[in-house]
């Protein structure tokens, strides 16, 4: 690579692409051309930066000034002032005075971070595998070789780092290896079926980072000795597929994927497989199923993947988050991952902030932060100037958390005393004006039309739910429906086959939990922001 | 239609010892080649035969999923988000203005074939909610102002070429 004395790097991905990045690339490529700076400066493409809902985000190294909503007609001026004069161009820069942690290190939001899984999100250009490697990826592999480290070696380090499930539940990553069954032929799959409405940091992660995600599943289908690995990915993730199919390609290319990895006895590739739109195959088993070529119906465990999965062979399947967790764990070691986040639960969690968040972004921090400060010193506060009023955690089959819960420090086990779930990280703000009823109502229809129709009570039970519901918004509603409510998502949570039909309880009876007075006053009018 | 077969052949080539676990691969590629977005009968026979399987199976595995479509839609398939992060910031606006601009129901294809609008759940790009795709294409940010726009430009782009 030709050293360059400023580099200009994009945001590419969906949010920003709608913004016109390209256009702003190929502007600051010509005027860059038209100043004669050509030979110093570089231009080029990375991932999401962490800001979203901001247009077109742009960083300039080695200062680090982040600009968002940059047009292209205010590329001349940066070119002609920052890259030319070496003065920023105040008016598009991210935020000024409070932000000077988020300077020194090119971020976008109002406090600095600590990064782990998007530690190269917005640094690199995720399409080079050249600047991957410049930034540390592989170097667990050849620690991994070149140390000896065995597949059990593997396992146990992540086993002591504590690491846990990034896609839900929380279950212990190491353990979950260890229990995978001896036999010849096992499979690893990643979970990139990221459904859960208001979630999209596994989206981030595989367009932002690729080379991470593929160095994880190298590493954890050692651990377990599977020589195949697939990555099930959601259909409409148009970008994300190609960026992952194109760091395969740059991976097999380089020895780091196939046969005798690196010249070692290691062989592992990995395929990818497009989802169709199916809301219940993020479910494990339904998800194998989906990869059989058949309906994504959940299967009954036992017997779980690790002892009969894909084609009925131990099968480990993990959250992509969760594999992006790997590779660091084993190059730094557990101790150093435990040095983040709380005893029970290491490392960090990626979030997205969402609704009416001041600053809506992407952010990574340690577990066990608490709401109060995702949601403030993160998220910007509530925006407009309004009330928090309550914030939806974990998407749909999230629960409600109102202002008495600002203060709980997020990690699985403290959510799970307030029955809520980490799971996806989607913190949906929601402000005073906000209608809990009008929400809920979106949520329940968002089961009902997802229930795969396996189980009868899931598929009774989601649309029962919606005909409850529905009497509110007729103006009908009485007490004696609430209690309906909660009674059929309660016997839903005891009698449904799989987490699907389990899940409509958490946001009913949250919301019934701090709003039930808002059901019996709501008033059937459309709210719009 | 000797123009069917021709694009599902293609497809079908390109996957010579397929198995049942091809087969979402293969009719995604099949539809996204098909001008009218869809799996025909016939295109979902000639696959059936492809990989040995039944008719009624793969019709049966096929209309599991939501993104496979078995009727004719229009040149440009519209799918708006109708998850709560979208709807919290106005889906329900927009979702009206399409079907005041475009003059059909969900699921309808407007008279001159050129749209299909549909709902679908979370498109994963709620950070810039309310959002929709128009083909492979996401729009984001939505108001009512610019659905008009964003129309109009489809169109005239459409009468131009």
């Amino acid at each position: 690579m030709k050293l360059a004395r400023s580099l200009v790097l994009i945001e590419i991905e969906e949010d920003s692409l709608l913004a016109g990045a390209k256009a702003v690339e190929q502007a600051f490529s010509a005027a860059i051309e038209e100043q004669g700076l050509a030979q110093e400066i570089r231009v080029a493409e990375t991932g999401n930066l962490g800001i979203i809902g901001r247009g077109v985000v742009v960083v300039i190294y080695p200062e680090g000034t982040t600009y968002v909503g940059v047009t292209e007609a205010d590329v001349p001026e940066i070119v002609s002032e920052h890259l030319l004069k070496g003065r920023p161009v105040k008016r598009l820069q991210a935020c000024l005075a409070p932000c000077r942690d988020r300077e020194k290190k090119g971020l976008g939001l109002t406090r600095e971070q600590p990064r782990i899984v998007l530690k190269n999100c917005g640094i690199i250009d995720p399409e080079s595998l050249e600047e991957a490697i410049a930034v540390g990826a592989y170097e667990a592999v050849e620690r991994v070789l070149t140390e000896g480290i065995s597949p059990a070696g593997v396992i146990d380090e992540v086993i002591q780092s504590g690491l846990r499930g990034r896609g839900g539940a929380g279950f212990p990553t190491g353990k979950k290896w260890s229990f995978t069954a001896p036999g010849e032929e096992k499979y690893l799959v990643c979970n990139a079926d990221e459904g859960e409405p208001g979630t999209c940091k596994d989206r981030l992660i595989l367009e932002g980072d690729p080379h991470r995600l593929i160095e994880g599943m190298l590493l954890a289908g050692y651990a377990i000795g599977a020589k195949k690995g697939y990555i099930y990915i959601r259909g409409e993730y148009t970008l994300p597929i190609g960026r992952m199919t194109r760091a395969i390609e740059q991976a097999r290319a380089n020895d780091l994927l196939g046969d005798h990895i690196l010249g070692s006895d290691i062989s592992f590739d990995i395929e990818i497989k497009k989802g169709a739109g199916a809301y219940v195959c993020g479910e494990e088993t339904a998800l194998i199923e989906s990869i059989e070529g058949k309906r994504g119906y959940p299967r009954l465990k036992p017997p779980y993947p690790g002892q009969m999965g894909l084609r009925g062979k131990p099968t480990v399947v993990n959250n992509v988050e969760t594999l992006a967790n790997v590779a660091p764990i084993i190059l730094n070691g557990a101790d150093w991952f435990r040095s983040f986040g709380t005893k029970t639960c290491p490392g960090t969690k990626v979030y997205t902030i969402l609704g009416h968040a001041a600053n809506p972004g992407l952010i990574e921090v340690e577990m066990g932060t608490s709401l109060r400060e995702i949601v403030y010193e993160y998220g910007g506060g509530i925006r407009n100037g309004k009330d928090f009023k309550a914030a939806l955690i974990g998407g749909a089959a999230g629960a409600f958390v109102d202002e008495a819960g600002l203060d709980v420090a997020m990690d699985y086990d403290n959510l799970r005393d307030y029955s809520a779930v980490l799971g996806s990280g989607a913190i949906l703000v929601l402000d005073e004006d906000a209608s809990i009823v009008e929400l809920l109502q979106g949520i329940l229809h968002f089961f009902a039309h997802e229930s795969c129709g396996q189980c009868a009570t899931c598929r009774s039970g989601t649309d029962r739910l919606v005909d409850i519901l529905s009497r509110f918004c007729s103006d009908a509603g009485t007490e004696k429906d609430l209690d309906l409510l909660l009674r059929v998502s309660k016997l839903m949570q005891e009698a449904s086959f799989c987490p699907l039909g389990q899940s409509p309880v958490i946001p009913i009876e949250s919301a019934l939990r701090a709003f039930k007075q808002e059901f019996l006053d709501y008033k059937p009018v459309l709210t719009h922001s | 239609m000797l123009n069917e077969e021709v694009h599902v052949n293609e497809v079908l080539k390109k996957y010579p010892s397929a198995t049942r676990e091809d087969l979402l691969d293969i009719l995604h590629d099949i539809q996204e080649s098909d001008p009218h977005h869809y799996l025909s009968d016939a295109a979902l026979s000639d696959v059936a035969a492809h990989l040995g399987m039944d008719l009624a199976d793969i019709k049966g595995t096929a209309s599991f999923y939501s993104m496979f479509s078995f009727s004719p839609r229009g040149k440009h398939v519209i799918r708006i988000c109708d998850s709560p992060p979208c709807q919290l910031l106005g889906a329900t606006t927009i979702l009206q203005k399409l079907i005041d601009v475009l003059g059909i129901a969900v699921g309808e294809t407007t008279s001159d074939g050129l749209f299909t609008l549909e709902t679908a759940s979370c498109l994963g790009v709620c950070g810039v909610a309310p959002a929709m795709m128009i083909d492979q294409e996401t729009y984001g940010n939505l108001t009512p102002t610019r659905i008009a726009e964003i129309i109009e430009q489809i169109r005239r782009e459409d009468e131009a070429s």
